[in-house]
Formats: structure tokens, C-alpha cells, sequence
């Protein structure tokens, strides 16, 4: 088990330097080039030509890779273009107001689907089934956008309850910090619910009608024993692999509910940063959330491991 | 697997509701996107500055937008564009994600850990960020989003096929056909392959409707389709200023879009029902 994680920690480092070149290989075909973009629209070339020599834009791109990556592990990420300030503080202000969503939503995203999923499951073909059948269908359908659209039209246009978007820091009262995070919150766990209990449903049923839970049952276990102890066990592995990639899916969420609400979190920082080809930003932005999401995914990865012992044994072994 | 001994009998006189339902809601915004142009009351472009922002009427159905088009016909337009996405993007990441994940399951040694890496990599990126990537240094167009969301559902795809794909390798005729002496493109295509599709289906399924969501979400986010088009995502993002006084333009487009989703998913489900070996057999 020890050398599997060491291996798995070891691809994740090599994961994450192969993604930032590409990151870095990738923004470097950014229509406007970064020395056009501070010199303004209709500077002489002289000046665009000094910015970039002042720059180091001249010099060959793996220079620039690396100058660029090495300040990344120094926690420099650089000046922003547009802002003019250094990027690190921008970014982690940002990023933990994103966190905040972020982990309010899977937190619900995971207990409510599962939930929903094996009750779904044990009652098939039974109402509960079919309503939540139903309720998934509903949020696996709605575009989280418009989802968000028809709530700040609902609670916060005709009934006025939530705030339409924005934020309130902590510091100037609980209430209010909470009242803005309501609804971008439940627009994301309806959003991205239907995922995780569909496919917890689906496994659950085949996992139900698999020999050994057959035999748990000729035995005369109690139906829960079986459920929990020897169904669900299995069941869950799927989700798992599905509730990493979930993660993903729900940041790529984030960035637009936090475009809906007017949330100043990371994903609006990245779209404005998209819009104003502001290329440091970019950069950062996007390898510092494709981090994040690695760790997710090496965590979701260590856990299969963890509950197959199949796998556990078999990698360990090698 | 021990039904897969028994001689497949054709008991499927029922089909599944939720595949006529499924069908009928699919074939009906296919009509839409195929002759809908010729149904539809007026070009999607054609600005009446005289109607600006009008509740829906007898003349509008959906009311009319803030430059006085009307919402009902652009709505009917945007029918090809959203199905375009959808289809489009699947049949991308499906002609790719399979083959590799079969391969990657079936080859455990170095050739699995690379394909498997190399998805990891892709992976390591959340699909609307790899999107972004991908179109922030594109001009931004139908073909590039669809290109770019299609890119983006190559990995689960691929990891999908590889896990249900290492379940398969273990069963007793695997081990039976490789005993023959099949070569591994027969068992990879015509022992596991067709074993290993329901839940491929399911997950196919599931992308074409993600595709449609996540293209609806980067043009939202201004990154697909270009104004003047009608493409359902630009016409809720273009709206929003006005979601107060003219919610209708919101509306229609979101509605249709719920109902185009919701349809796919129900033909995938139907579809699933209808493959799976266990399930006919239970129904019969």
C-alpha cells in the first residue's frame, strides 16, 4: 500500500509538470501578444519592441518555460497585465471564496446523491424510485446557468428573499455572508446531484442481484447488514471514480454560477482574465485550479484502493 | 455471468416507455432543427426596432427581444446549432475514448499506463477549463466549441470502457477465447466490446447531453457561437441584462434546451433497458 501511494504521488508531480508546459505551450497561441497588450492598440512598434525586449519575450520559449516555472516554485506567479499587481494575493483571496462554494456544494452533491441512489435502488420500480428518477432527470437537464437565472428570478426578483448575486465578507456579518451564498449553492448541488445518484442507483441494482449479496441474503443476514455492509461496499466503487471526476465538472461549474452571481471568486477572475487576454493571469489561474483538482483525484484514487482489495493487492505487489 | 451461457431469446415485445418517450421528444426537435427553418415566422437575424422587448402576443408567441426579434423563431433556429454540439462532440470523444479504454484494459503493462496517463493529463484539466483552454487561443466558432467540448469527454469515455473493460478480462470466456489463440483485436471488439457497452451506452448517453450542456455553458460564457447567431446559450447570456422586464426571453431558449436534454437522457435509459441482456431476462 506504502509503495503504491509513493507511486501515485510520484505520476501526480510528473502529471503536474507536463501540464504546465502544456498550459504554458497552449497560452503562447493567445491571439495579441503580451507586449501589444501593454503598449495599447496603437503604439509605434519601437515601444512594443522595447516592452518586449524589457520582458524577456524575445527570448527562446523554454527560457520562458522556465523562468516561469521556477518563480511558480518560488510562489511568484507573476504581475497581472491588466491589474498591475502581483498575482499570488489576487489569486488566493479569490480562490477561497471559491472554496467556500466549492465545498459546501460537494458536500451535499455527495451525501444527498448517494442517498438518493440507494434508496432509489432498494425501492426500484417502487414511487420513490420514479420521483427520484424524476428529480434527477430535472437536474441533469437544467443547465446550471439557467437553473441559476430561474432562481435569482424566483427568490430574489419576485420574493426578494436572496440577494441576486455578489458577496459579503465574513467579517461584515454571518447572516449576510450566508444569505449570498444560498442560492449559488443550491443551483449547484440540483445541477450536479443527478450524476452521482444515477450512477449510485445503477450499481446498486447489479450489485443487488450479484450472487454473493444472494447468498448474504440465503444466509438470513438482516436486508440493512446487507445493504450497508455488503452491497453498498461495492456499489460505491464507481461513484467514487465518478465523484472525483465530478470534481471537476463542479469547478467547471463554479466558473460559470460565479458568472451568473456575480461571485468574485477564481472562475469570474479567470473569465475577465480570458477576455482581456491577460496572459499571466490565465496561466496561473488555470494551473493552480488543475492542482487542486489532481490532489481530488489522487485522494479519490488512494480511496479505491483503500475499499478494493483486489486492487490493493495486486498494485502493491508489483 | 452465468446467463450469458443461455441462447439469447427475443423476448422484447414491450419496449421501454421511456424510449417511446425518449424517441418521440427527439424526433420531434430533430423536425425542429430539419424543417423548422421553414416554420419559423421570421429570419432569426431580422430586427423590428419598433417591438423591442415585447411580451409574448398573437403575432410574437415568445415575445420578442431587445432588438425586437423574435424569440420563437430564433429559438427554432438554435435547434440544429445546440443538436450540432451534442452529436457532434460525442461522436468525437466516443471514436476515440473507446478504442483506447478497451486497449488500456485489456493491456495492463506500458501501453495501458501510457494511454491511461495521457488521459490523466487531460483529465487533470475540469472539463469547462479545458474547454476555456482550448478556446481562449481559438477564434470562437460552432466547429471549435464542438471540436473543443468533444476533446474535453474523451477521458471518461476512455476510463469508462477500461474499468468495465478489466471486469470483463477476468470472466472465464476471455480466458476461453485467449486459450483458442484469438487475436486481441477480436476479443477486444467482439468478446469485450460487446459486453462492455451497456454501461458505455449509459455514459455515451449521458455525453451527448453533457455536450449539449457544456457547449450552452462556453457560449454563455461568450466563447462559443458569435452574436448575431441564435445559439440557445448566447441567447439566455445575451438576455440576462433584461431577465427583469422580458423573462420570456430567458425562458423559451432555456425551456426548449431542458426539454432537448431531457429527452436524450430518456432515449439513453431506454436504450440502456432495452441492451441489457439481465434486464430482458428479468422481464421475461
Amino acid at each position: 500500500m506504502i509503495i503504491y501511494v509513493l507511486k501515485r504521488l510520484a505520476s501526480i508531480g510528473i502529471i503536474l509538470v507536463i501540464m504546465s508546459i502544456l498550459i504554458f505551450g497552449i497560452t503562447q497561441a493567445l491571439p495579441g501578444s503580451v507586449a501589444h497588450i501593454i503598449a495599447g492598440q496603437f503604439a509605434p512598434d519601437e515601444v512594443v519592441q522595447a516592452i518586449a525586449e524589457k520582458l524577456g519575450l524575445n527570448d527562446p520559449l523554454p527560457v520562458q518555460y522556465w523562468r516561469w516555472a521556477s518563480g511558480i516554485l518560488t510562489g511568484d506567479l507573476g504581475d497581472s497585465l491588466i491589474m498591475e499587481r502581483p498575482i499570488a494575493p489576487m489569486l488566493s483571496e479569490a480562490l477561497g471564496r471559491s472554496a467556500i462554494l466549492a465545498v459546501a456544494s460537494f458536500f451535499f452533491i455527495a451525501v444527498v446523491g448517494i442517498g438518493l441512489g440507494v434508496i432509489a435502488a432498494i425501492r426500484h420500480n417502487k414511487p420513490v424510485d420514479h420521483a427520484v428518477s424524476t428529480f434527477t432527470y430535472l437536474g441533469i437537464s437544467v443547465p446550471e446557468f439557467f437553473w441559476g437565472l430561474v432562481l435569482i428570478l424566483i427568490f430574489s426578483r419576485y420574493l426578494r428573499w436572496f440577494p441576486t448575486g455578489g458577496y459579503t465578507p465574513l467579517d461584515e456579518g454571518f447572516g449576510p455572508w450566508l444569505w449570498h451564498l444560498v442560492l449559488p449553492t443550491a443551483t449547484l448541488t440540483f445541477a450536479f446531484i443527478a450524476h452521482i445518484s444515477r450512477l449510485t442507483r445503477s450499481s446498486m441494482l447489479e450489485t443487488l442481484r450479484s450472487q454473493y449479496v444472494k447468498n448474504a441474503r440465503a444466509k438470513g443476514m438482516p436486508e440493512r447488514v446487507v445493504i450497508v455492509r455488503h452491497a453498498l461496499r461495492n456499489a460505491l466503487l464507481p461513484t467514487i471514480t465518478v465523484l472525483a471526476i465530478d470534481v471537476g465538472v463542479l469547478i467547471g461549474g463554479i466558473v460559470v454560477i460565479e458568472n451568473v452571481f456575480s461571485y468574485p471568486g477564481l472562475g469570474r477572475l479567470l473569465i475577465f482574465a480570458i477576455e482581456r487576454h491577460d496572459l499571466p493571469l490565465v496561466q496561473a489561474a488555470i494551473l493552480i485550479v488543475a492542482a487542486i483538482y489532481c490532489i481530488s483525484n489522487l485522494m479519490a484514487d488512494l480511496l479505491y484502493a483503500y475499499l478494493n482489495p483486489r486492487i490493493r493487492s495486486s498494485e502493491s505487489g508489483r | 455471468m452465468s446467463e450469458i451461457g443461455t441462447a439469447p431469446t427475443l423476448q422484447r415485445a414491450a419496449l421501454p416507455r421511456n424510449l417511446v418517450w425518449g424517441s418521440t421528444i427527439v424526433v420531434l426537435v430533430l423536425l425542429l432543427a430539419f424543417i423548422g427553418p421553414l416554420l419559423a415566422p421570421y429570419p432569426y437575424d431580422f430586427i423590428q426596432a419598433q417591438h423591442r422587448l415585447e411580451a409574448p402576443s398573437f403575432q410574437f408567441p415568445f415575445g420578442t427581444d431587445e432588438f425586437g426579434r423574435d424569440v420563437l423563431s430564433r429559438t427554432i433556429f438554435g435547434a440544429r446549432l445546440s443538436l450540432f454540439i451534442g452529436f457532434g462532440a460525442t461522436a468525437v470523444c466516443l471514436l476515440t475514448g473507446v478504442p483506447l479504454g478497451l486497449i488500456a484494459g485489456y493491456r495492463r503493462g506500458t501501453a495501458g499506463e501510457i494511454i491511461m496517463r495521457a488521459m490523466d493529463v487531460l483529465m487533470s484539466f475540469p472539463p469547462v477549463l479545458l474547454g476555456l483552454l482550448i478556446l481562449a487561443v481559438t477564434s470562437p466558432s460552432l466547429w471549435t466549441l464542438t471540436l473543443a467540448v468533444g476533446v474535453v469527454y474523451i477521458p471518461p469515455i476512455a476510463r469508462v470502457t477500461r474499468s468495465v473493460t478489466l471486469e470483463i478480462v477476468q470472466e472465464e470466456f476471455i480466458l476461453a477465447a485467449r486459450a483458442r489463440g484469438e487475436r486481441a483485436n477480436y476479443i477486444l471488439f467482439f468478446e469485450i466490446l460487446p459486453n462492455a457497452w451497456p454501461p458505455v451506452i449509459v455514459e455515451g448517453s449521458l455525453r451527448v447531453t453533457f455536450a449539449i450542456l457544456l457547449g450552452a455553458a462556453l457560449s454563455f460564457l461568450g466563447l462559443g457561437a458569435q452574436p448575431p447567431s441564435s445559439d440557445w446559450g448566447l441567447m439566455i447570456s445575451e438576455a440576462r441584462p433584461y431577465v427583469d422586464q422580458a423573462p420570456w426571453i430567458v425562458l423559451a431558449p432555456g425551456m426548449v434546451l431542458c426539454a432537448t436534454v431531457i429527452g436524450i437522457n430518456l432515449l439513453g435509459d431506454g436504450l440502456r433497458e432495452l441492451l441489457d441482456p439481465r434486464m430482458i431476462k428479468r422481464a421475461a
